[in-house]
């Protein structure tokens, strides 16, 4: 019963939650919060039995409540979103089970913030699952309104920063929508697969080249591509403290998932522009990746330099798409899963500095690795991932993202990525410079207690980050194997 | 020697075992180091040191006897997998630097103790880093492999470099991880295109790519960019100068990155791109050979003019390194069996005679506080032994018979004459003047006869956990000159190794 399901249990689990967080909230301030925090591990631990279906038994085909597929809306669970949606309900869970610390004094404020978190998981959970174009709006809708709610909360500045997401995050909506109305007047469906097919036979390369000309923007905007990143610093800088994990880390994969879908599942190789609009993508992503690294070179605001880095970072997922071949694919999602450890990892820790020293001021992380040896440990990893030096996920990630761009003859793109590993450098070893040898400011704390660094809540994502990024690093191969299962076949 | 009392242990995963020991005893030291007493902190080094050169040296049979020691662990990315194998030229790399560990880390304990340093903690658990890095560097057996570890040591040196955390040691530290990370980027790149277009990774002694995988200009370009890593660490000119800035580390950092790890990895880098990676055909038809050769030429005779010029006698030590790493690259581009037997042993002689020199030039600092070699007059009455190991290495750094110098660099010209390079054989005769010029002054200016120097009147020798050690050092760099086989036929591997690049039939 729940195993044949179980597609459709994840997303409503923390969408059940949601939508009585308030109420519970009412009744006591942390019972709303408890039912997320469970609901989240309950999609987390059915997501790990999807992942091991689908590695058993191959994709998995749900209809949403029996009606017939082209008509009635799909969920399609194959080895790469069983594998994002792990991720996604994991650093769903770490945030949600360390946001309770960075709550807000007002009940309402609280219960609010739970709520629209837990939504944001399910738009998430959703966008990964849905083999439907219009249901894949919906949820889009879903994540970037309660992205916009949750960066609103995160003070004045929070406010402005979250209109402006607002104003261009509705423009990408509106021509994801244009896009999709193209398709739709042309093959008369919005399920995925049929839609891949009918574009198939007939010869409908115009009207996929307008609507790529409208999908490119779109996806590039919600997953802040170079140069439809404008909002994004400020978003993720911003942003309700407790929930940045999951805002810097996880939401923009999302839309870059979906980018993938149209370009390599629907329209596919007999789509004659998919070259140009691949080469486009990658002019953004190398552009992106100088550009990304080069501004968090100046930033002093840790958080705004994690931002930055990750308008680099999304470009590196971008490359693979461009680049084209399984091999670069499988570098770009495994470069997916790493980076959303890496950056939630960065976030978690500057969250946990925040919380204890009240400071998110680089030039106050000075000789922190003594105060806090664990957060110091996970900080100087999760830097040395983003530079790529191995044993880490970002290495290996690297390592196909090059190899792929090898196999094509792109040595471009494997200059950028050499260039790009050392511009991340420059900065993060600034970091880790101020980690280890800068000495202290006279920064005080806010919470101390003898035993741990942090609250136990607080130091389980970071625990939980610090093995993820090694774990990815060293199993990669066996990654990329179930990545393979979808990739087979599809690329250019 | 028999390790017959450890066959419990499978020789397969003996270097396993050697990289893991230390590895732990990082990460041990890290953890405890600051919550228990530092004898204890200093007995996981010490004890991690002897395990480690007892799984080291009871690879020796193997290795001489040209078994195949192989352990496929995992899969490291698709289609490589995590190996490690037991090889002639590997073996005699982890063995100095197993045995050098135990020795340097006698000798930290007695410099950093007497010296009074701080965050002592992070300095064990990342020389030990080190170390493991290294090993891993000898024993890997294919080029992932051995970058994982090559980079890990890049990383781990970082801290040891920063060790007094001023703002010249973090000028050093940039520095250093400029050059480093810059060229290792770069090795990185020329990895996947090497991979891409050979399809393999396994080292192969005499090399497995060929003339129709990579075209002429592909082939010289794609062979900088492998070696430019190796040269960087190894110091070879115009690459060199993060090499001296990082002597504001301390004086056991500065013994390690010299004689054991850092400079010795480049070096090995550059030994396993041009044999085991191009092969002698394809590295002399690219002209990559050629060139290196000439710039090692160059560095030789360069750096050992600007070391006479150095008052300070860290940085005369450390342009002396900078040249000697040259020799190792040199005898490894003249391409003949002679030449690189020659090289490989110098990785052998001169760590030992190196690490005599640094240890000595230590111990005088934490005994006297001088720097300066202008100071140093009269220091020989005061600190004999200590000076007699300095002249003693001094000597063997110029290549004198009955020292380790002689026998590696009397290879490296038979090599050179073999290969018909008369210009080769003149440089390192003219080296071997040269460093007797640059280091027999301090022996002079010690033992000068007629001043009696005031400054040192109070000061007596060194103390012993910093003079056993560097009295050993000397000892063994002569006796390695006169009996080259002795104990650990770290000879006869390096001939071993020569034979089966040059030879594919053995």
């Amino acid at each position: 019963m729940i195993e044949s399901n179980l597609p459709v249990l994840i997303i409503l689990s923390p969408l059940c939650a949601a939508l009585i967080c308030m109420l519970l909230t009412a009744i006591h301030r942390e019972l709303g919060r408890a039912v997320v925090v469970l609901a989240v591990l309950v999609s987390l631990v059915m997501s790990v039995m999807q992942l091991r279906l689908v590695i058993d038994g191959g994709p998995i085909h749900y209809a949403i409540g029996n009606y017939a597929v082209p008509y009635g809306i799909e969920l399609v669970i194959d080895s790469l979103n069983a594998l994002i949606i792990v991720m996604i309900s994991l650093i769903g869970f770490l945030t949600v089970l360390s946001a309770g610390n960075f709550s807000d004094r007002r009940p309402l404020v609280h219960g609010a913030a739970n709520t629209i978190l837990a939504l944001l998981i399910t738009g998430l959970l959703g966008m990964a699952s849905t083999g439907d174009v219009f249901n894949l709006y919906v949820f889009l809708e879903i994540t970037s309104l309660s992205a916009y709610c949750l960066i609103a909360l995160g003070g004045s500045r929070g406010v402005v920063s979250a209109y402006r997401y607002l104003l261009v995050g509705t423009i990408a909506a509106t021509l994801y929508l244009i896009g999709v109305a193209l398709l739709y007047g042309a093959t008369g469906t919005l399920n995925m697969g049929d839609m891949a097919e009918i574009l198939d036979k007939g010869d409908h390369d115009n009207v996929m080249l307008l609507a790529s000309c409208f999908l490119i923007p779109a996806f590039g905007i919600k997953m802040a591509l170079f140069p439809f990143h404008g909002w994004q610093p400020s978003a993720y800088t911003h942003a309700e403290p407790g929930t940045r994990p999951l805002i810097s880390g996880v939401m923009g994969k999302l839309p870059a998932l979906a980018m993938f879908r149209y370009f390599y599942c629907i329209f596919g190789t007999d789509f004659v522009y998919v070259k140009y609009m691949m080469a486009v993508l990658g002019v953004f992503s190398v552009i992106g990746m100088l550009y990304g690294s080069i501004m968090a070179m100046w930033q002093s605001d840790i958080r705004k330099m994690l931002a930055y880095s990750s308008v680099a970072q999304i470009s590196y997922i971008s490359l693979g798409f461009a680049v084209g071949t399984p091999v670069a694919l499988a570098g770009a999602f495994l470069h997916m899963l790493g980076h959303a450890f890496m950056k939630g990892g960065l976030f978690f820790c500057t969250g946990a500095v925040r919380f204890k020293y009240g400071t998110a001021d680089l030039n106050d992380f000075g000789r922190l690795y003594k105060k806090m040896p664990l957060t110091g440990g996970l900080l100087t990893l999760a830097a040395l991932s983003m530079i790529g030096i191995p044993p880490t996920a970002g290495f290996f990630s690297k390592w196909y993202l090059a190899l792929g761009a090898a196999g094509q003859h792109e040595w471009i793109y494997i200059a950028v990525l050499v260039i790009s590993s050392l511009l991340n450098a420059a900065y993060f070893f600034k970091l880790i410079e101020k980690l280890f040898i800068q000495k202290s400011s006279g920064i005080r704390e806010r919470w101390s207690s003898r035993e741990l660094e942090l609250p136990v809540t607080l130091l389980v994502p970071i625990v939980v980050c610090f093995i993820a990024i090694l774990g990815i690093g060293l199993c990669n191969a066996w990654i990329v194997d179930v990545l393979m299962m979808s990739l087979e076949g599809v690329g250019l | 020697m028999s390790f017959n009392w450890l066959s419990w242990l499978p020789l397969e995963y003996r270097p396993l075992c050697a990289v893991l020991v230390s590895l732990c005893a990082s990460g041990l030291i890290y953890v405890l180091g600051e919550h228990v007493h530092r004898n204890l902190r200093e007995g996981i080094t010490l004890s991690a040191a002897v395990i480690k050169i007892i799984l080291v040296y009871s690879l020796i049979p193997a290795a001489l006897a040209g078994n195949e020691v192989k352990l496929e662990l995992f899969r490291i990315v698709k289609g490589v997998s995590f190996a490690l194998s037991v090889d002639p030229a590997g073996m005699v790399f982890a063995c100095v630097a197993a045995t050098l560990w135990l020795l340097t880390s006698v000798y930290s304990i007695g410099y950093m103790r007497g010296h009074g340093e701080e965050n002592q903690t992070g300095y064990f658990a990342a020389f030990a880093m080190c170390l493991s890095a290294a090993t891993g560097l000898c024993f890997a057996a294919n080029l992932l492999t051995f970058f994982i570890f090559f980079e890990v040591l890049t990383v781990a040196t970082y801290p040891l470099v920063v060790h007094y955390r001023d703002d010249e040691a973090v000028a050093s530290g940039r520095k250093y991880l400029a050059y480093t990370l810059i060229s290792g980027q770069i090795f990185f790149a020329a990895i996947v295109i090497v991979y891409a277009v050979s399809g393999t990774m396994d080292f192969k002694p005499g090399g497995f790519l060929t003339a129709d995988m990579l075209p002429m200009p592909w082939a010289l370009i794609v062979f900088f960019m492998m070696v430019g890593a190796g040269i960087v660490k190894a110091g070879v000119m115009p690459l060199h100068s993060w090499l001296p800035a990082a002597m504001v580390a301390p004086t056991p950092v500065s013994a390690l990155l010299h004689a054991v790890a850092v400079v010795k990895a480049g070096a090995f880098c550059t030994l396993r791109v041009v044999l085991y990676v191009f092969g002698p055909e394809l590295a002399k038809d690219c002209g990559g050979a050629q060139l290196l050769a000439w710039m090692a030429v160059f560095t030789i005779i360069v750096s050992s003019f600007i070391a006479m010029r150095k008052t300070n006698l860290k940085a005369r030590l450390a342009f002396s390194t900078v040249g000697q790493l040259s020799y190792i690259v040199l005898g490894i581009c003249i391409l003949t069996p002679f030449s690189t037997a020659g090289a490989l042993y110098h990785i052998v002689a001169h760590a030992f005679m190196k690490i005599t020199l640094f240890m000595a030039a230590g111990a005088i600092f934490v005994t006297t506080h001088k720097k300066d070699i202008t100071e140093m007059v009269g220091l020989g009455r005061r600190m004999p032994v200590t000076m007699g190991a300095f002249a003693a290495a001094s000597i063997g750094i110029a290549g004198f018979p009955f020292f380790a110098g002689f026998v590696s660099k009397a290879n490296i010209i038979f090599g050179a004459v073999e290969a018909g390079q008369p210009l080769f054989v003149a440089t390192l005769i003219a080296s071997a003047l040269l460093a007797l010029a640059y280091l027999m002054p301090v022996v002079l200016i010690a033992f000068k006869k007629e001043v009696d120097n005031p400054d040192f009147r109070e000061f007596g020798e060194a103390n012993p956990r910093m003079l056993v050690p560097l009295v050993l050092a000397a000892v063994l760099s002569a006796v390695l000159g006169i009996a080259p086989n002795l104990g650990l036929h770290l000879f006869d591997l390096s001939l071993m190794a020569g034979n089966s690049i040059f030879d594919p039939l053995m």
